[in-house]
């Protein structure tokens, strides 16, 4: 069985379809990339997964468990966390406490236990803190715990956005456009994170990226999209031959 | 100035940052415990209203101003609090037992308000809420077995382990006063926790809150509860002030009164409740103010400035009458929630902040420090 699956995944707004009955797999440990011309439905595949959007049909697996009919909550307390094409932070709360959300699917107390701040809230509260740390030691955010997000610059907010993926310690990342609207500089140092994340921490990524370089540099397998159906499969060079995605993207 | 060097997590989670604070608030703990030694009895029957509006206020600011959902039902939420007071005492219920039961069942009747109100944004929300405060208002109104109808009921003298606590002594101020101080106490733990947190998300991004593993709806619902028991709390020692309850106390017009403790008070941080609460019922001796001796007072500096003394008495009849009018307070609410809005959007607790910044910086500070810039716009957001 594979790690995670989609198949024959459908969402059909009125006569348009967003995506067309796609089926791929992800296998455990990997980086998959998905590209493709705007339009193409990839996002719309993300929001397929994390339930935002109902598919009109097909099915979703992930460890041989069917999330299709899970409501949206679960998705992330199974282990599946999400960055946003249009950085969906939590915006008049420090990074701190936006980091700490993150840490939601692990929190514990109950409502009474926490109006009481009971030692054992504390506790729990100074371990998520720890976790919390960690990542934003690998994330090089030291200077920004508690600064608002509301006064931070474009790209900070872009690592934030993956530090509070990587603080809920997903099994599955997806990442939505990671590079996009960041400096040269700000994508290598992109680029070294997901690989990280995936040799450090054993997290299956699976990212939709418009940047061919940076798809190139760490992506094991590349889908490519063109208006909700799957073109091409494969690793990145085999994909960038395929005269179906030249066809697609140079409009031959 | 101060600086904080944090060397330990604890620094991040406990409620007094440094001793300062803890100096600070004990001060003002021990003059607000020497208050009713000090104070007329006019001034300390405030002060109790006070405690009780800021009780209220932190209940809607949990609500409103954490987890963004906006309330005009709060009159409401008081009244209930209040008429299950009322109601439980006839039948010989200690205060303590009928003080939980009118927060809970409150609290309940917020659960209940919470569920309709999942699929409500904005203005709508707001729409929900109103009408529900309407819905509320009638039935006390029609329901005369239980509320006594418009007749309104009498209620009873508190007594607490046995002593009578009458409802202008001090130890009913004190009884209000720890029933405020709970409740801050009690909200600022459950906003350092984790579902303190999910109310932020919730307020800024549910998207991104569900996508992180957050039942949205279970702790909207958690959120208009908890909102509501602290206000049906409130509403029981409002009963318990007032000696007298009926439906035509409970109106939007102090549904409204709430909404601007809050705004003028600030939704940044719980101080708002308190000094929304003070701004809100302090307005009353000002306005007795202005009806009783301003006109007086404007008599005399009119004639002192040579003008003639029934030229003067026309004056003092006109600005009497002006201060008289029916509906000047209301006028003053919207007024002062307009300027606010325009020129002060972050409160009075906002206002505190620069003024201890600028001492802070003294003579650094800068205009621009607290004008935030928007760095870029969103294009498209996810509801």
């Amino acid at each position: 069985m594979s790690y995670f699956r989609a198949e024959k995944l459908s969402l059909h707004f009125g006569g348009l379809k967003a995506v067309d009955a796609v089926s791929f797999v992800v296998e455990k440990g990997e980086i998959l990339s998905i590209i493709g011309p705007n339009g193409a439905g990839k996002s719309t595949i993300f929001n397929l997964i994390s339930r935002i959007n109902r598919p009109t049909s097909g099915k979703i697996f992930f460890e041989d468990q069917e999330i299709t009919k899970q409501p949206p909550y679960d998705i992330a307390r199974l282990g599946i966390a999400r960055t946003f094409q249009n950085i969906e932070l939590f915006e008049n709360a420090t990074v701190l406490s936006n980091l700490l959300v993150g840490r939601h699917r692990h929190c514990t107390s109950q409502l009474w236990q926490e109006l009481l701040f009971l030692p054992s809230v504390r506790a729990s509260e100074k371990a998520h803190r720890r976790r919390v740390e960690q990542v934003i030691e690998f994330l090089d955010l030291e200077p920004y715990r508690d600064k608002l997000i509301s006064g931070l610059p474009y790209g900070v907010r872009k690592v934030i956005e993956l530090a509070r993926a990587l603080c809920s310690e997903p099994r599955l990342i997806l990442l939505d456009e990671p590079s996009s609207g960041l400096s040269v500089e700000e994508t290598d140092d992109m680029s070294f994170w997901i690989r990280d994340m995936k040799t450090e921490f054993g997290i299956t990524v699976l990212m939709v990226e418009h940047d061919m370089s940076l798809v190139n540099r760490i992506s094991d397998r590349v889908i490519a999209l063109s208006a909700g159906r799957v073109l091409a499969m494969g690793t990145p060079a085999e994909v960038q031959q395929h005269p179906d995605v030249v066809a697609a993207y140079l409009g031959a | 100035m101060r600086f904080l060097f944090k060397t330990d997590y604890e620094d991040d989670i406990r409620l007094f940052p440094h001793s300062g604070y803890v100096i600070s608030y004990g001060v003002l703990f021990a003059l607000l415990l020497i208050a009713p030694y000090a104070l007329s009895s006019y001034l300390m029957s405030q002060l109790v209203f006070v405690c009780i509006y800021a009780t209220v206020g932190v209940g809607l600011l949990i609500l409103t101003g954490f987890t963004g959902q906006a309330s005009l039902g709060h009159a409401a939420f008081l009244a209930v609090g209040a008429y299950t007071a009322a109601y439980l005492q006839q039948f010989n219920v200690p205060f303590p037992l009928y003080f939980l039961a009118a927060g809970l069942l409150t609290g309940l009747i917020g659960a209940l308000v919470g569920f309709p109100a999942l699929r409500l944004q904005g203005i709508y929300l707001v729409i929900a809420t109103i009408s529900f405060a309407f819905i509320v208002e009638e039935i006390l109104a029609r329901w005369e077995s239980v509320t006594h109808g418009n007749e309104g009921m009498r209620v009873k003298m508190l007594y607490l382990f046995g002593s009578a606590v009458p409802r202008d002594s001090p130890a009913f101020y004190f009884l209000c006063l720890a029933v405020l101080v709970l409740t801050i106490v009690g909200a600022l733990n459950l906003l350092r926790s984790p579902t303190g947190r999910a109310f932020v998300a919730i307020r800024d991004s549910e998207t991104a809150a569900r996508s992180m593993g957050i039942n949205v709806s279970l702790y909207k619902v958690k959120s208009f509860a908890i909102s509501a028991a602290i206000t049906g709390f409130a509403g029981c020692l409002f009963a318990h002030k007032l000696s007298f309850i009926s439906p035509e106390m409970f109106t939007l017009q102090l549904s409204i009164e709430f909404i601007i403790v809050i705004l003028i008070g600030g939704t940044l941080s719980l101080h708002g409740a308190v000094l929304g609460a003070i701004f809100i019922v302090m307005i009353d001796p000002f306005l007795t103010y202005l009806k009783d001796d301003m006109p007086g007072v404007i008599a005399a500096i009119s004639t002192t400035f040579g003008i003639s003394k029934e030229r003067a008495a026309h004056i003092q009849d006109n600005i009497a009458a002006f201060a008289s009018l029916n509906g000047l307070k209301g006028a003053i609410y919207g007024v002062i929630i307009i300027v606010f809005v325009l020129f002060e959007p972050l409160g009075l607790y906002g206002r505190w902040l620069k003024i201890k910044l600028f001492f802070q910086l003294f003579p650094l500070y800068k205009r621009a420090t607290f004008k935030r810039q928007k760095i870029y716009v969103k294009s498209e957001r996810n509801r």
